[in-house]
């Protein structure tokens, strides 16, 4: 039987633009050029061999977001997921990380699974907690921080590299894990699996497709609100010394001069 | 006054020095519940206590340490419905992040994670985050059900503040889900004699310019000097200098130390993004025109193998 197997990957604004807050504190994207979130590559790359190593499988990568999310989609499929479902709703903007859960469980529903994978966090919220929101929505086990993980018999095992012990994990299928940055490097796409991407199909649906009503989401819906987004001022201008064979005694005396020493 | 639930982190009844901040920030909304799970609430208590726990809900089993974080989620909720908080504090470790996050979606809640600061408000508390690698600093709340919010290390001064912490057996009954994910195993992470990384007050890191793993003596011996945690960019990760679980950065660990060292870092976004809330930035390089400079609050332009032993051993003479 065929091993069915969603990534849900998310749509970011570049870190390395300027990134900043609309008018109603949702995040601007309009201001900074959207990718594939990084950490969700790994998702994409584990899922990718996890399938190979399956006798039969089936990749469908997943978002929720604008028109523009499409790319992070044609990102995934172009590494070589099966086919995309992209969920799309003017009533989504400004939706909060347990609204996304609630879309996305009632996504992977739809689609159907046996194995959720996920990056360990988004590269613009960096929350972290997307994977076990899911796994609870969807009430099926997780097994998240994964840096290495398999599929064998019915059971997902990996090593979660927590933040006081590295753990061996074990859980019976459906369930969420989540991979992080030491899993594998991700593929770069090939020129054939970027052509093969275009043809590969692509399912959009939206709130209404999903049975969610408009106000369980948006900014309206969210269960939190920013009240305040404030530009960082710019820091006051260090002082900027060059050594000339000082260098040591001067930091020290700033550092004293600070009670660090 | 409101009861604020603060989940205690601990390794065997050794609180760590996040949950002691948490108390200290739940003070400000409330009069501080503890929630101990597992071992050795008899060592955790009177800690918890001197930090300003009236009350210290206690609750072991096998479960929660054989089992990744839903049973104590399920010890949570119980702990939610036996004292109706006014919110809800967890500190943004790996695992408390999952619990109270799924804590949140079991209790009707919104939860904000990473917070670098609370405070009372008219509709609950609000929380202070740093977003777009500190570019941005947001003030948020949760604006369902009781919040439930995760804080960072370093957020607050831990104070004593001595209250009666009496200890109350709770009462969990474990769901069917919470045997789900077994824990097979579990090695803790060897220790270094050195702080945590995200816990540490002052943190030493070094990047491209050390220049080689054998180099990297040169980090740790100012770190050990000043009682720091060691971290390291991705550049000198990557390059199998230091290991990845002291990489600083977007895809490793966000720190916010009181003082940040940066020696031979260049300061990439991916590198500030996991830094750039440090209280007090130091840079050492050689490069005058390295990016890291724009954030100093001091810096060197000079060659680490010069400065860092000469400081490491101002140090030293200055502690005597």
């Amino acid at each position: 039987m065929s091993l069915r197997i969603v990534v849900c990957v998310k749509y970011v604004p570049d870190a390395t633009g300027d990134r900043h807050f609309a008018e109603d504190l949702t995040t601007d994207r309009d201001a900074v050029d959207g990718l594939l979130s990084e950490l969700d590559e790994y998702a994409v790359e584990q899922a990718l061999q996890i399938a190979e190593d399956a006798d039969d499988a089936e990749i469908t990568v997943l978002t929720v977001g604008p028109e523009d999310a499409k790319d992070a989609l044609r990102k995934a499929l172009s590494m070589g997921a099966d086919k995309a479902v992209h969920v799309e709703d003017d009533d989504l903007h400004g939706t909060d990380v347990v609204g996304t859960s609630l879309v996305l469980a009632k996504a992977v529903e739809h689609v159907g699974y046996d194995l959720v994978v996920c990056g360990m966090a988004s590269t613009d919220g960096t929350m972290g907690v997307l994977p076990a929101l899911l796994a609870e929505r969807l009430g099926v086990p997780q097994a998240t921080l994964l840096s290495e993980v398999s599929v064998e018999d019915g059971k997902v095992t990996g090593r979660r590299d927590g933040d006081a012990a590295t753990e061996q994990l074990e859980a019976a299928l459906p369930a969420v894990v989540s991979v992080t940055d030491l899993s594998g490097e991700a593929r770069y796409p090939s020129f054939k699996g970027i052509m093969a991407a275009k043809k590969k199909p692509v399912e959009s649906l939206d709130l209404s497709d999903l049975g969610i009503e408009a106000d369980e989401v948006g900014l309206e819906g969210a269960w939190t609100k920013v009240e305040d987004a404030t530009p960082r001022p710019p820091r006051t201008a260090g002082t900027i010394v060059k050594d000339e064979g000082e260098g040591g005694k001067q930091l020290a005396e700033f550092l004293a001069g600070q009670k660090f020493i | 006054m409101a009861e604020v639930l603060v989940y205690v982190d601990h390794v065997d009844g050794s609180v760590r020095k996040p949950t002691l901040e948490l108390l200290t920030i739940a003070r400000r909304i409330g009069e501080p519940v503890a929630v101990h799970l597992g071992a050795g609430a008899d060592t955790a208590a009177p800690v918890l206590a001197e930090y300003g726990a009236v009350k210290v809900l206690t609750a072991d089993a096998p479960e929660f340490a054989d089992y990744l974080v839903v049973p104590k989620v399920d010890a949570l909720e119980a702990a939610v419905a036996a004292v109706s908080p006014a919110a809800v504090l967890v500190p943004s470790s790996a695992d408390g992040k999952e619990i109270a996050a799924r804590l949140a979606v079991r209790i009707g809640s919104g939860i904000i994670t990473d917070a670098v600061d609370v405070e009372a408000g008219d509709e609950g508390p609000v929380a202070t985050q740093s977003v777009f690698a500190a570019a941005f600093t947001t003030k948020s709340r949760v604006s369902k059900g009781t919040p439930v919010i995760t804080v960072k290390p370093n957020s607050a001064a831990p104070e004593a503040a001595q209250a009666a912490g009496t200890v109350e057996q709770l009462a969990v009954t474990f769901g069917d889900k919470a045997t789900g994910t077994k824990v097979t195993s579990r090695t803790p992470r060897e220790s270094t004699g050195r702080p945590e990384l995200t816990e540490a007050a002052i943190v030493v890191s070094g990047g491209r310019g050390v220049n080689g793993a054998e180099n990297f003596p040169v980090i740790e011996a100012l770190a050990d000097s000043l009682g720091a945690a060691v971290g390291a960019s991705r550049a000198a990760v990557d390059a199998g200098w230091y290991p990845h679980t002291n990489q600083v950065g977007q895809t490793g660990k966000q720190v916010s130390p009181q003082l940040y060292i940066a020696a031979g870092i260049s300061g990439a976004i991916q590198h500030r993004a996991g830094m750039q809330t440090s209280k007090t930035i130091v840079a050492v390089n050689k490069d005058s025109e390295a990016p890291i400079f724009d954030l100093v609050d001091y810096g060197v332009v000079g060659d680490l193998f010069q400065v860092l032993p000469q400081l490491t051993e101002e140090v030293k003479a200055r502690k005597g």
